[in-house]
């Protein structure tokens, strides 16, 4: 494993860090907005993991749609909620019970992945073009892209009609 | 004819549940069922024993099946037909015959009329069950089946707290004999591998069982023996059996009941005849202290049904003496009066109760002058007593005469001693019964008439046999059906030396008993024997003993243990059922908490959990 | 050449992480953040393995891209979503004033 250690793998490396430690803060933080922010850093982070991986398409969407649409939305939501700003106890009674079940997830995970994939690797240097992609999900994937269409119209008509102001 | 001998029980088996199910809707209310069932038996029973009549040396019949194989153990259903079988069909479908016709009259209006026949019914035919049989276990069905069958007809008013209480004493008493009974049947199954008792009688005959389990088999048989026919100490049962109404207890507790256990030792003569001398000599010893005890008693006793039931049991007690003399010489005397009084008990127990019906009480205190109202009821009566007193040429008189002879001539003098006494005492207390029922002015309140016909006609009917069936004795008929084959049958010519001293003991005993109460005298004449006189009233306080030092040291202690055990371990179990149940939810509701992240810890986990299993294990 | 296991560890990682916040925070809106984070993890794993292992399999009609494909349609699925869920959480702080998770418990025993 430690024959060669590529470019590739060190920009992962540092971007996998970086995106984890942040989504460590993101659950850690005692200041909401702060969590946001950190939501942030990893959504890039993985952005950026993408792109390492050669998906070019599926990165600028999920910088798109995630950093900008999502993490506003939910800034939005924080300010409505009268977020508390401030030092005030974020996290429940279940905080050990619940660090132990993610533990035996993460571990459980692992344990799989390096059981079966160990020296499994695969080149990015194999571009996936966003006319392949497009190409594909014309072709072959019409049907639930159409799907996903009318579940984002019922989505829209469905957050209006449960935060609407009611008028009685 | 003998070969479907089975049929003599099979015809009251039949009766009863036929009578069960529709007697009520009968015109007769179902006794013509079990008149009709018992008369035909009994005209079977009559030609079975014409064929020992015409040869007493017949072979016994023999037949039977398998019912089940246990291993080396086979249980038959067999039925043994010989002299003794066929002369005791005859008496117990003749008693039951002339019982359920009169008890046509007697129980009239009863409020169970229809269960009383229907118990009569399975009455006979458990005790025709119980004489035909051949194998040990199919007599105690039977045993069995006429103790439930006495129960329930002591029992028959049952409303009267009395009158169940006497019939679960006779039933509880009997069953302590049979304790020991079973045991016995068992030593002796274990000592031959079957329970046939023909081949049991012939493993006696020839040394085939060794004498220890003779000893104890004969012992415990005895047992039953004891409780069955109300011997000392278990003779406390039959005097409260009075209580049944009174053709109950001519029937069973006069001719037929009692007579089992007579009849069992008589059946399986062989095991008691070789077994070790004591056994013997130990039933001699129990049948003198009965004979004695209870002649004693019916001679204080004021109701009358209570005076004949001591006598039944002192004349059992003269049978079995018979049958423990040695060299079995009393086998054929001592069960040819078992024959004779089962006809002059049973009628003296329907003229009582002739007598009863009409003054509407027992005691005879409450009776007297009855002769001139009742007549033939008074002309029965006389007859029967005379017999049981041992009047010639009454039957009474040449049964009971042969064993006080054979007694003495087989050198056993004690025993001699004792029937003799017994049959002073026995005069002297009839004596005082007829006089004071039947003579003097009458005492009581009631309108005494005769008995109806239905009544009447059983009884003049036994008395006739009361004079004439003892004329089979002298005759040696009897002993030409019934004789026991290990001896030779001695035919022994009549003693009249012996008859005369045993006449002159019945005339002492009468000439006392009419010099005393020739004329009513109240309070009784024999409360001058003071201390004496409590002693025999209380019953030598046997029933105060038993009653604290077994029944209620037992009968407390026992039902406080069943009692806690109901209460802390059935109920405990049950009420614990409730309370883990309430436990187990109490804890499980915290599963609860409303909170939605609790549960998600509660998927994830078991998310790993079971990804887990199914990688790991596979 | 990267090894496969960069990006699947990675990505269990961030679930993992995602899991520990979605169990052990009581701002809704918190909540509904580690959600968004589990998904992004799963949509990691879905283009490491699109990239690497063989997903064309004709026969089922998946082409090569399919977990690119698989990846933006969850994106999407994952936007409606959390347009709905922050409406409700809305609606919960109109009525409670509070968004507290905790606090939302009236089917307990």
């Amino acid at each position: 494993m430690i024959a060669a250690i590529s470019s590739q793998e060190i920009a992962f490396s540092v971007i996998a860090v970086v995106g984890i430690i942040s989504a460590l803060r993101l659950v850690t933080t005692k200041n909401v907005v702060h969590g946001a922010l950190y939501l942030v850093i990893t959504l890039a982070m993985i952005g950026a993991a993408y792109l390492v991986m050669a998906a070019e398409f599926v990165a600028w969407v999920q910088i798109v749609i995630y950093v900008g649409a999502i993490v506003v939305l939910l800034l939005f939501a924080l300010m409505l909620t009268k977020a508390p700003i401030g030092r005030e106890a974020l996290d429940n009674q279940q905080r050990g019970i619940s660090a132990l079940v993610s533990l035996a997830i993460l571990a459980g995970l692992v344990f799989l992945v390096l059981d079966a994939f160990r020296t499994t690797t695969f080149s990015p240097l194999q571009q996936t073009t966003t006319a392949e992609i497009g190409q594909d999900l014309f072709r072959h994937y019409v049907a639930p892209f159409e799907v996903v269409s009318i579940l984002l119209l019922a989505a829209l008509i469905g957050a209006i009609a449960i935060a609407r102001k009611d008028e009685s | 004819m003998i070969h479907v001998s089975w049929l003599i029980p099979a015809l009251p088996a039949l009766a009863f549940p036929l009578i069960v199910f529709f007697g009520k809707r009968m015109p007769g209310k179902g006794a013509e069922i079990g008149i009709v069932a018992v008369a035909i038996s009994f005209v079977m029973s009559l030609i079975v024993m014409g064929h020992f009549v015409a040869n007493g040396n017949a072979r016994p019949e023999e037949a039977g099946f398998t019912w089940f194989d246990l291993g080396g153990f086979s249980l038959q259903v067999s039925m043994f037909v010989d002299g003794l079988t066929a002369v005791m069909f005859c008496v117990v479908t003749f008693v039951s015959l002339c019982v359920q016709i009169y008890s046509t009259a007697y129980m009239h209006d009863d409020r169970r009329y229809t269960w009383y026949f229907a118990a009569l019914s399975l009455f006979t035919t458990s005790m025709l069950n119980l004489v035909i049989a051949n194998d040990l276990i199919q007599l105690l069905v039977g045993w069995e089946l006429v103790g439930i069958c006495s129960y329930v007809l002591v029992g028959h008013w049952w409303e009267d707290k009395v009158n169940s209480n006497a019939g679960i004493k006779a039933f509880i008493t009997t069953k302590t004999g049979d304790i020991p009974f079973l045991f016995g049947i068992f030593t002796l199954i274990a000592a031959t591998g079957t329970s046939n008792m023909h081949a049991i009688n012939l493993g006696a005959d020839q040394g085939a069982i060794g004498s220890g389990l003779l000893f104890a088999g004969a012992l415990l048989l005895f047992g039953g023996a004891i409780g069955k026919s109300a011997q000392f100490p278990l003779h406390v049962w039959l005097p409260d059996a009075m209580a049944g109404p009174t053709p109950v207890s001519a029937l069973i507790h006069a001719a037929t009941m009692v007579a089992a256990g007579v009849y069992l030792v008589g059946r399986l003569f062989s095991v008691f005849v070789n077994a070790p001398h004591f056994v013997l000599l130990f039933v001699g010893i129990i049948a003198a202290i009965t004979m004695a005890i209870t002649a004693l008693l019916a001679m204080v006793q004021d109701d009358v049904k209570r005076v004949l039931a001591y006598s039944t049991v002192s004349q059992l007690a003269y049978m079995v003496a018979g049958l423990s003399l040695p060299d079995a010489v009393g086998y054929t005397p001592g069960l040819f009066h078992l024959f004779t009084h089962a006809f002059f008990k049973a009628l003296l127990f329907l003229a009582a109760g002739s007598v009863i019906h009409a003054v509407h009480s027992n005691n005879m205190s409450e009776m007297g002058g009855l002769r001139r109202r009742m007549p033939l009821t008074f002309g029965v009566f006389l007859i029967g007593a005379a017999a049981l007193s041992g009047i010639p040429p009454l039957a009474g008189f040449w049964s009971k005469d042969e064993i006080i002879s054979i007694a003495f001539k087989s050198h056993t003098y004690w025993l001699f001693a004792f029937t003799l006494a017994t049959a002073v005492l026995t005069a002297f207390y009839m004596t005082r019964a007829v006089l004071l029922t039947f003579l003097g002015e009458y005492r009581g309140h009631a309108e005494p008439h005769e008995a109806p016909l239905a009544m009447a006609g059983p009884m003049v009917v036994l008395a006739a046999l009361s004079c004439v069936a003892g004329f089979l004795g002298p005759t040696h008929l009897f002993a030409h059906w019934v004789h026991f084959f290990g001896e030779p049958f001695l035919i022994e010519p009549v003693d009249y030396g012996f008859a005369a001293i045993s006449l002159v003991g019945a005339a002492a005993g009468i000439a006392v008993g009419y010099g005393l109460y020739r004329r009513w005298r109240d309070p009784d004449p024999l409360r001058k024997l003071g201390p004496a006189y409590t002693l025999l009233e209380r019953k030598y306080y046997l029933d105060d003993i038993y009653e604290r030092g077994l029944v209620r040291s037992i009968q407390y202690p026992m039902a406080d243990a069943v009692d806690a055990v109901d209460r802390k371990v059935v109920d405990g179990a049950v009420n614990g059922v409730g309370l883990t149940a309430r436990g187990l939810g109490g804890l499980l509701r915290y599963l609860q908490s409303g909170s939605v992240q609790r549960y998600a810890v509660f998927l994830f986990a078991g998310v790993v959990i079971l990804a887990l299993i199914f990688t790991r294990v596979t | 050449m990267i090894h496969l296991w960069l990006p699947l560890v990675f990505s269990a990682a961030l679930f993992a992480i995602g899991v520990y916040g979605v169990l052990a925070r009581r701002n809704a809106v918190l909540v509904l953040m580690s959600i968004e984070l589990m998904l992004n993890a799963v949509n990691v794993n879905l283009v490491a393995f699109s990239k690497s292992v063989k997903t064309g399999i004709a026969a089922v009609g998946a082409t090569a891209a399919a977990g690119q494909i698989f990846a933006l349609f969850v994106i999407t699925v994952a936007a409606a979503e959390i347009g709905i869920g922050l409406a409700i959480v809305i609606l919960i702080y109109r009525n409670r004033e509070s968004i507290n998770v905790d606090e939302v418990n009236l089917l307990k025993w």
